[in-house]
Order: structure tokens, then sequence, then C-alpha cells
């Protein structure tokens, strides 16, 4: 329980970034792609986080670097080659851990179990979601600015490039860490449906941050209840919650809804 | 501040864009880069800024350090989209003295809202710059630039698609700043604002066809020898012989 609300405080902030810079489905896609780094890191240590996280960020930037290089050297465009370097790493990721372990590994993988967590494993969580947190206000102002305008961003020498490479391997490390509440195939959404939830409700970077980090902690805590009381796997009750939380704003929400975009204010009234 | 280009040859993937152009942007001067399209205006601009290499030639700055350029490209570089309001990006003018880090303190507040004043924009310093219109952003884009203190400016046409009352109003702002000691360049499609509004003129069609006052600059032998060029241009490319030099 603690786990996942941790988790929710620091992923929520980096995915309204990733909606931000338009990379949605890239935060997808390398959450899909981390899967062998962590099967293998499970094989060799077992359930071991620190192992498993190093072993995610190495496959997921291993994807990253050579979906880089296929289109770079191929006729493929880039968007094509992550998608198909993605599923061979899921595939075999799924491989690796259905030959040298049990289906319940796989499941806890793939799914989650958020009860699993034990204190340890809990410090672990709390360290790299305040690293995470630390770090993203120290490149707050860079990414910001590397978002809406990067040419300016040049002009003063800011470290671009930099942030961005930072942006992501925080991204995954945060995506690895949600593995053990959330499972591989759900890490993502903790990550992205709060944030595009909040464009829903505000113009406003900071309070957009607010609102994600709120709706991923109350999501988690309702998806685990709801997890505890039915018996189901934890990650996808969280996201269901979340999912919940996305449908009522696109219906209801004050910028760019349904409700905002056929049944405006009328003129003069707020 | 004075800009001597000699020689500069620059372009893209070995593709000159601007060939063997030589010439001065004097001190405090207002000068209109005017051309057709793809005769190297923009690819001068951002030579001079340094995000093209230079393939011959030097640029000589005489004493501007490379964060007293301020830079504005075409305006769809800019994600208009993204959460952010108008002070906070007029703040941004300060990078140069905060850095990444840095705190904004109160005066660069005060500093960044006397900016919008300038160009009216002050009662629109909390708005999401989303909802701005095409003419507001540009006015708050001018405000940063203030807010930079930069001695030399660089304009791609700041005024396509913005209304005449505007482009006055901005046009003014210019003219102030060259008389504060600011040397610009600003690269322009409207003939007529250019001239009657910038003193000095750089006709370009990828090889300088003419610089020197605005008068002279802009007349028809001028304006149709640049559309030659452009128009005759991919039967000459690749070869590349002016004043008897060659690749």
């Amino acid at each position: 329980m603690i786990g996942a609300l941790l988790i929710s405080c620091s992923s929520a902030p980096l995915g309204v970034f990733l909606v931000l810079r338009r990379m949605s489905l890239l935060g997808d896609i390398m959450a899909h792609a981390i899967l062998p780094g962590v099967a293998a890191a499970f094989i060799v240590f077992g359930m071991s986080i620190p192992a498993m996280s190093i072993g995610g960020l190495a496959a997921g930037l291993t994807v990253a670097l050579l979906a880089g290089v296929v289109s770079r050297f191929t006729a493929l465009r880039e968007d094509a080659s992550f998608a198909a370097l993605y599923l061979i790493a899921v595939a075999s990721g799924v491989l690796m851990i259905a030959l040298h372990g049990n289906p319940q590994d796989l499941e806890d993988i793939l799914f989650g179990d958020a009860r699993l967590l034990d204190e340890k494993i809990l410090f672990y969580m709390a360290t790299i979601s305040a690293f995470t947190l630390l770090t993203l206000a120290l490149i707050y102002r860079t990414l910001v600015v590397e978002s809406f305008d990067p040419v300016f961003l040049r002009t003063v020498k800011g470290k671009g490039g930099l942030a961005h490479a930072i942006f992501i391997s925080l991204t995954v490390l945060n995506m690895v860490e949600s593995y053990r509440a959330m499972g591989t195939l759900m890490s993502a959404g903790l990550m992205l449906v709060p944030a595009i939830t909040s464009q829903f409700w505000t113009q406003h970077l900071r309070t957009m941050v607010a609102l994600a980090v709120g709706l991923a902690v109350s999501g988690s805590f309702l998806g685990l209840i709801l997890s505890f009381t039915l018996a189901v796997p934890s990650g996808p009750s969280i996201i269901l919650i979340l999912g919940g939380f996305y449908l009522f704003s696109l219906l209801l929400g004050r910028f760019g809804s349904v409700r905002a975009r056929y049944f405006p204010f009328r003129h003069l009234s707020r | 501040m004075t800009i001597k280009l000699d020689n500069i040859t620059a372009g893209y993937d070995r593709h000159p864009v601007v060939h063997h152009l030589s010439g001065l942007f004097a001190d405090n001067s207002l000068t209109a880069v005017v051309g057709p399209n793809g005769g190297g205006k923009s690819t001068l601009l951002k030579t001079i800024v340094g995000f093209v290499p230079l393939m011959t030639g030097t640029i000589d700055l005489c004493g501007i350090n490379p964060g007293e350029i301020a830079y504005l490209p075409q305006q769809f570089e800019i994600d208009r989209t993204f959460p952010i309001t108008v002070i906070e990006v007029v703040l941004l003018g300060n990078w140069q003295r905060t850095g990444a880090f840095g705190r904004m303190s109160k005066s660069h507040r005060s500093e960044a809202l006397d900016a919008l004043e300038e160009v009216d924009m002050a009662p629109f310093a909390l708005w999401p710059v989303a909802s701005l219109s095409t003419g507001q952003w540009q006015r708050v884009l001018f405000a940063r630039i203030i807010v930079q203190r930069a001695r030399l400016v660089l304009l791609d046409e700041p005024f396509a698609a913005i209304d005449g009352h505007t482009t006055l109003a901005l046009m003014q702002r210019l003219e102030h700043w060259c008389r504060s000691g600011i040397t610009i360049i600003c690269i322009m499609h409207d003939l007529n604002l250019v001239r009657s509004h910038f003193p000095q003129t750089l006709l370009l069609s990828r090889e300088l066809v003419a610089w020197s006052n605005t008068a002279e600059v802009l007349s028809s032998e001028n304006l149709d020898t640049a559309l030659a060029v452009a128009e005759s241009w991919h039967e000459a490319s690749g070869i590349c012989s002016i004043k008897g030099e060659s690749r």
C-alpha cells in the first residue's frame, strides 16, 4: 500500500512531462521494453529490486538506442522500429521467465502484487521516489524550456539534451520501481493515465503536476482496496480506477472535454 | 555592435545555401534581410547565432558574447500548447543571469512586468500562453528579448501573420532598441514596411545581390536579379564560381 502511494508521487509528475512532450506512447513502449532486463536480473538475482532496476534500465536504454540506430541506417521509421523492438523485448522477457520461474512469478511480474512488498523493498522505493523528485526539481526549468521552446534553450546554451537524457532515465527507473506493485504491463498506466486526466482540468503546469499526483495517489489507494476485497491483481485494479477518473474528466473536464466542447458555459458567465 | 562577415558559406549536409557572403552590419544598425524563399535568409541568421556551422569564412562578432544574442525563429517552432504563463516566458529572458537553477527574485519579476508594460501586455501576465492571439504572443516574445538585454537581436519574419496595428507598435520597439545601442537584423517580406522603416537592407538570393541603403538595394533591377538567381538555381547547383573562386 505505502509502496504504491510512494510510486504515485514520483511517477505522476514524470507522466505529465511525457504527455506534454507528446511522448506518451514512447513511455508505454519503454515500459514493455524493460521486461527482458528485469527478467534476466530476476533469474540471476531473484526478487532483488536494485538488480531488477539496473537490468531494466539497461534493457530500456538498449532498446531506445537500437531503435535510433535501426531507423538511422535502414528505411524504417523510428516509431516502427520502436514497435518491432519492444514486441521482441516483451516476447523474450516472457519466455525467459516462463522457462526459469514458475507461473506465479510470471503473473507477479506481468500484473504485479502489491501484497508482496516487504520493508526492505519499501525502503528502496522511498529512496528512488525521493531521488526522482529531487532530480526532477533540479532539471525542472531546463526541461520546461526544452519542451516548449527548444530553440530558445539553444540560444542561451541550456543543456536540453542532458535534461532529456536524465528525464528518460528517471522514467525508466520509476517504471522498474513500480513493477512490484503494478506489473510490467500496467506500470506505464500509473504514470500516464493521471497525467492525461489532469490535462482536462488545468492549463497551469504546477496545478497539473499536483493534480496528477493527487489522482495517482487516490487511484492507487482505491485500487488496492478493490484488489484486497475482490482478491484480484493490484495493477489492473489501480489502472481501472484511474481509468474511471479519466472517463469522468473526458466527459466533464474544464478544458477540451466533451462537456466543454459541446456544452460550453454560456458567454459572459463562468 | 558591429558584425563582420568575411566570405561566409553555410548550409546543410554539404549543400551550401549562403555563398561567399562578405559585409558588415554597422553599430546600432537596423537591417532588413530580404530575398526569395530558399534564398538563405534564415540560414544566415542561424549561422550568426551558431546553429549552422560555417563551411568557409569567419564571422567576427566584435566582442558580443554568444549570450548577448537574442534570436527569434519563425513562430511555428514554439509549442504554444504547453501550460506556461506569459510572465514565466518573459522571466526566462533572465537565463543568462539565473541559469537553470538560479532563483528568480522580486526584481527579476518587476523587470519582466516592466517589459510586458512596454509592449502593452502587462494585463495578460498570468494568462496561459495558449490563450493568446498570434499578435499578443509576438509581443510577449519581444518582452522576453527586452529582459534578455541582448546587444544583437536576430528576428526571422517577426511580422508574418501579424496585423498592421501590432506591426507598427512592434516596429516602434525595434527603432527604440536601435537608438539605445542594439544592432538588429530582421528577415522581412513586406517591402513597403522595409522601405518605410529600415535604413539598411541586405538582398540575398543564395549569393549577395545588394547590401546598402534600402532605397538603393530595392531597385527593380536588383529585385529582378534576385528572382532570376533563385529561379535558375537548380540548373546551376553544384557550381559555385563567384569572384573567380571555386569550391
